[in-house]
């Protein structure tokens, strides 16, 4: 297994400028450059908020910024290019939904771990919904390495949904939960498939809870390796509320700076509780 | 502006409220542009108590249109790892130490206050009397009486300047303060978080997994103002005024209120840097406070 640094992430709050915005179904990717932070690993996340007009939606929320796992980073000449997938789900959301080119995002990060990239095993990326993105990016990061080959399943509950990764030419195996694309039913079905088939893979997934935990028992079912994005209600997204922990083997772990990626093996269950965006 | 408070000279009156920041996982997160900049004049530790916990079940944390409720539940090392493991590294920090803790019994405080007294490492020690006392249910740091009884008992067995940190479910927080420095508290520190709760959306079930939490950010605000002027006038030892703030005319307000130090709490998680812009802003003119950072 490689073990990369964490980049270290510039102390405190930038500004960023939102340079693109693209829909795709249900959900918007806004491009973002980044003149001062270092280049992410994939599964590492930002903390963002709008610098005006945060709060004042429902229940007078958002307060706190949005922990969002980047999509996609491409070095430029002028900073990194950063791309945000996310859907309007909340207060939090539905603020960042509303935010168009030339306008500003109050971002800080990369936080967390990222995916370990395991190069002698063969990477199987499984994406449900609005967790593409951190699979996008592992998936461009996947594309950078010599001789690697892997294999990319996503699952969407509509066709509409399934646009987004379209957003970024990702080649992949469909499954949609209404059948209007791809394969009718769950993920999980084409994972096990091809797990069952080439056990010498390593698992990486990120997607809704229910996706995870039938990621992690079908991968402990069959010895392999699997490392699971999560998600969890989070204030700081630095270590400093103590807020995010989710249970583990080893008792209550911050998301935030020992994850978002946890090994499966460290699980008794992926099934936490959600927070509201 | 550099403020004197219990005997130490600090450079600024900007320090953090204890269990908001986690100043040696941030020192991992942003490396050496953390320490070259400190947020804060002295570093508040996590509250430690005599055991380890492991904090409450999760979901710890609901979001309010102007601030959160918690219900971490004091996870930490317990003293003895707390001592061995963490104290040379917080030692570190550009900044003088003050150790929170809180005990669950007089014996239990008295057991940390002496393994601590020793350490030169520990400039202050701040009592977190927002706990019960098991025999009579009362919050130590909300009743005058109790927490008289519970300071008198501590003080013989620390020469460390002792900050009270008072609980804010009482009508008369000066009386608290005033025994706490009858009995021989060198400062006190308030407002801690209001006790509140949240439904879990569309249920009548509560959201957080330890039922109910501590309310903080600006929907405190007020309240910690008011707690602050009748403290800080009923007074001699200098007071830590803290809730809610976000900028240096909030900060500017707890100190015209009376406070020698005001701390950044909730601040904190929205702004990792929420300490060095608030202290900055209290170094410029007044003129500019129309535009506060």
């Amino acid at each position: 297994m490689s073990v990369v640094a964490r980049p270290q992430a510039p102390f405190g709050r930038r500004i960023v400028h939102v340079t693109d915005r693209r829909v795709a179904g249900p959900y918007v990717a806004l491009t973002a450059r980044d003149r001062g932070g270092p280049a992410p690993l994939a599964g590492q996340f930002y903390m963002l908020m709008t610098p005006t007009t945060w709060g004042g939606g429902a229940d007078g929320r958002p307060y706190l910024p949005r922990a969002l796992s980047f999509a996609r980073a491409v070095s430029t000449a002028d900073g990194i290019a950063l791309d945000f997938l996310f859907e309007g789900v909340g207060p939090g959301t539905d603020r960042l939904m509303e935010v168009g080119v030339g306008d500003e995002l109050l971002i800080a990060g990369p936080f967390g771990n990222g995916f370990a990239l395991d190069g002698e095993r063969w990477p199987v990326l499984v994406a449900g919904g609005i967790g593409l993105a951190p699979i996008v990016a592992l998936e461009d990061e996947l594309r950078e390495l010599d001789g690697v080959r892997a294999t990319t399943f996503v699952g969407m509950r509509s066709i509409d949904h399934a646009s987004a990764a379209g957003l970024y030419e990702l080649e992949h195996e469909l499954a949609t939960e209404d059948g209007s694309a791809g394969h009718q039913g769950y993920v999980t079905d084409l994972v096990k498939a091809h797990l069952e088939e080439h056990a010498e893979s390593t698992v990486y997934a990120c997607g809704p809870a229910a996706m995870l935990e039938a990621v992690r028992v079908l991968c402990a079912e069959l010895g392999v390796p699997s490392q699971l994005a999560m998600e969890s209600g989070m204030a700081c997204g630095f270590g400093a509320c103590y807020g995010c922990v989710v249970p583990t083997k080893d008792g209550f772990t911050r998301l935030c700076v020992d994850g978002p990626v946890l090994d499966g093996s460290q699980l008794d269950t992926a099934l936490i509780s959600g927070a509201p965006h | 502006m550099p403020v004197e408070f219990c005997g130490i000279e600090l450079e600024h009156p900007i320090v953090n409220a204890s269990g908001t920041y986690d100043a040696l996982a941030a020192r991992r997160v942003f490396g050496d542009a953390f320490e070259r900049n400190f947020p804060f004049s002295a570093y508040v530790s996590k509250t430690i108590t005599l055991d380890p916990r492991a904090g409450n079940p999760p979901p710890r944390l609901w979001e309010l249109g102007q601030g959160m409720i918690n219900s971490i539940g004091l996870p930490n090392k317990g003293l003895v790892r707390f001592v061995e493991e963490d104290l040379s590294e917080y030692a570190t920090l550009p900044a003088p130490l003050i150790v929170s803790v809180m005990g669950f019994s007089v014996d239990e405080l008295i057991a940390i206050l002496e393994a601590l007294d020793g350490r030169d490492e520990i400039a202050a020690l701040e009592l977190n009397f927002s706990c019960p006392n098991v025999k009579t249910g009362n919050i130590v740091g909300s009743d005058p009486v109790e927490c008289e009884a519970m300071m008198t008992q501590l003080r013989a067995h620390s020469d460390k300047p002792m900050i009270a940190k008072l609980a804010p479910s009482t009508s008369r927080p000066d009386l608290v303060a005033m025994a706490a420095e009858s009995a021989g508290a060198d400062a006190v520190s308030l407002i801690n978080t209001l006790p509140g709760m949240a439904f879990a959306p569309g249920t009548s079930r509560p959201w957080l997994g330890a039922g109910s939490g501590g309310i903080s950010g600006p929907a405190v605000r007020a309240v910690a103002l008011g707690q602050v002027v009748r403290v800080s006038t009923s007074v001699r030892i200098p007071v830590i005024g803290m809730g809610g703030v976000e900028n240096s005319r909030d900060a500017q307000q707890l100190l015209d209120a009376g406070a020698r130090l005001v701390a950044v709490g909730t601040e904190n998680f929205r702004d990792p840097a929420a300490g060095n812009r608030i202290s900055a802003g209290l170094a410029q003119p007044a003129e500019s406070a129309a535009n506060p950072d």
